[in-house]
């Protein structure tokens, strides 16, 4: 899987549990946590999306280091490909 | 026949629009099925049916705004034959079948003093959720359970009975019409979104007006080390995977269930003015909406479910709250609400209450602070938790022994 497909599976999992993000304006290098109004319970919802998607099963601590979507489509790749 | 009324969505809940119909006439339908949807000014709701039968027909067209406990539909019950020529015969039916409005004070007997309130009148909350939602005075209902203890199907039975005797009193009576409500002249037009906003926004000004111009609120809070309970919660999480993972919220709300068992009367409503207890500990979870508002839909039988059954349960309702799909059961149900403004870094939160329940808890963020632990100051993750009661059930030094129930039990989180 390329990293630009495991982008576009992480942006599909994010307009699931937020509908209302504009992935136009939605900036992929910062914070996700800092523009999104999400919680915990939309976290989880996240990464069990994520999980659905590309088989890959995110541990908490992990989780908690990741802040944007550039960090977790690169980790992805690395967990992907190994 | 019976009813399928305009149910009661909450305290403040006046009147509602019947949004959509889920089922046609002829429809089987059994209980807990979802036959409607409503709207109301804090959410689209899916309506629950509480008969078994078929559809026999629809008294109310999808956008009608109709006041509570209005028929909006009539079931033929089970062993019903369809429309019958002339009413069916029907056992005789006690003198509380013609159904006179019956005045919502207390009677003698559940008002004496000195008898608890639970001995005052014995009746399942289901059996209670039920009558309060088909207009039916429970003061009025007799029991056939043990020591006369009144059950859902006693509710049943009298709504069943006072439907067939309204129609043997006047049996050329047409279909109840109900007149749809005054509509507001018309103001500058909003968006969709911008009214549901809105309405929004009245439904919880009303609620919260009410609750502080007649509860007389007191307030506590406690400081919980969760050391114990998150180094557990963390090694559970390290064996689970991400779809039955857990989060911390769900040990939160498991001792509050279980600290009601404690202190039970906080789980509670306030009607007329009286205290009544609940059998069933349904903990309303306040939820925030996106694009704005709170709803707090419960969680049935929160003391009962396991961690991963309540876990389930509340992703399933966080989901469908934000989808707009919660039912009519679990808006009408909290015996109590929880919220949280931890996930934005608040610390402390002390909460106004949903009328008619008695008491709201609140939790703030979790946080390290500096934390004395045999002589030592040691780094703790610690969690403030916040009791806002109402005075005129309960006093500090209850209030005090639940919050130190929460506290106690989240020391041991095994046992949730």
């Amino acid at each position: 899987m390329t990293q630009e497909e495991i982008r576009q599976s992480v942006l599909q999992a994010l307009s699931d549990i937020a509908p209302e993000v504009d992935l136009a304006t939605f900036r992929t290098d910062l914070g996700l946590r800092d523009q999104l109004d999400i919680d915990s319970m939309d976290s989880l919802n996240f990464l069990i999306v994520v999980h659905e998607q590309l088989q890959v099963d995110i541990p908490e601590a992990d989780w908690a280091r990741l802040q944007s979507i550039d960090e977790l489509v690169e980790y992805l790749r690395g967990r992907i490909s190994t | 026949m019976a009813d399928f009324v305009m149910p009661s969505l909450g305290a403040d809940m006046s009147a509602g629009t019947l949004a959509a119909w889920l089922k046609q006439p002829g429809d089987a339908v059994k209980r807990g099925d979802i036959v409607a949807v409503v709207h109301t000014d804090k959410a689209d709701v899916e309506v629950e049916v509480f008969t078994s039968g078929v559809i026999e027909r629809m008294l109310i067209e999808p956008g009608t705004e109709v006041p509570v406990g209005t028929p909006l539909a009539v079931i033929r019950e089970e062993g019903v034959t369809a429309a019958p020529a002339a009413p069916a015969p029907v056992e005789p039916v006690p003198a509380v079948a013609v159904p006179a409005p019956v005045p919502p004070v207390a009677t003698p007997s559940r008002s004496a003093p000195g008898v608890p309130p639970e001995h005052r009148l014995l009746i399942s909350p289901s059996a209670r959720e039920l009558a309060h939602e088909l207009g039916i005075e429970v003061g009025v209902l007799d029991g056939s359970g043990p020591g006369g203890r009144i059950q859902r199907r006693d509710v049943e039975a009298l709504a069943t009975a006072r439907e067939a005797a309204s129609k043997e009193v006047a049996p050329a009576a047409p279909p109840p019409t109900v007149p749809p409500l005054p509509t507001v002249p018309s103001a500058p037009p909003l968006s969709p979104a911008a009214e549901r906003s809105a309405a929004m926004r009245r439904a919880i000004a009303a609620s919260m007006s009410r609750s502080k111009r007649e509860i007389p609120h007191f307030y506590l809070s406690q400081t919980i080390d969760m050391s114990r309970a998150l180094a557990w919660l963390g090694q559970e999480n390290l064996r689970r995977p991400v779809t039955e993972r857990l989060l911390h919220g769900a040990l939160l709300l498991k001792a509050v269930a279980l600290a009601l068992r404690e202190v039970p009367e906080l789980n509670a409503t306030w009607e007329g003015d009286e205290l009544v207890r609940r059998d069933d500990i349904n903990v309303g979870v306040a939820i925030a909406l996106r694009g704005g508002g709170l709803v707090a839909p419960a969680l049935h039988h929160t003391d009962e479910l396991t961690l991963e059954e309540l876990m389930h349960a509340l992703r399933d309702l966080v989901s469908r709250a934000r989808a707009g799909s919660l039912r009519s059961s679990e808006m009408s149900g909290p015996t109590i609400t929880v919220t949280s403004l931890g996930e934005r870094g608040v610390e402390s939160v002390f909460g106004v209450i949903f009328p008619p329940q008695v008491a709201i808890v609140g939790f703030g963020t979790l946080v390290e602070r500096p934390w004395i632990t045999e002589g030592q100051i040691l780094p703790c993750p610690i969690v403030n938790a916040s009791l806002s009661a109402d005075h005129r059930v309960t006093d500090g030094h209850r209030a005090s022994a639940f919050l130190a129930a929460v506290d106690r039990l989240l020391q041991e989180p095994e046992e949730l």
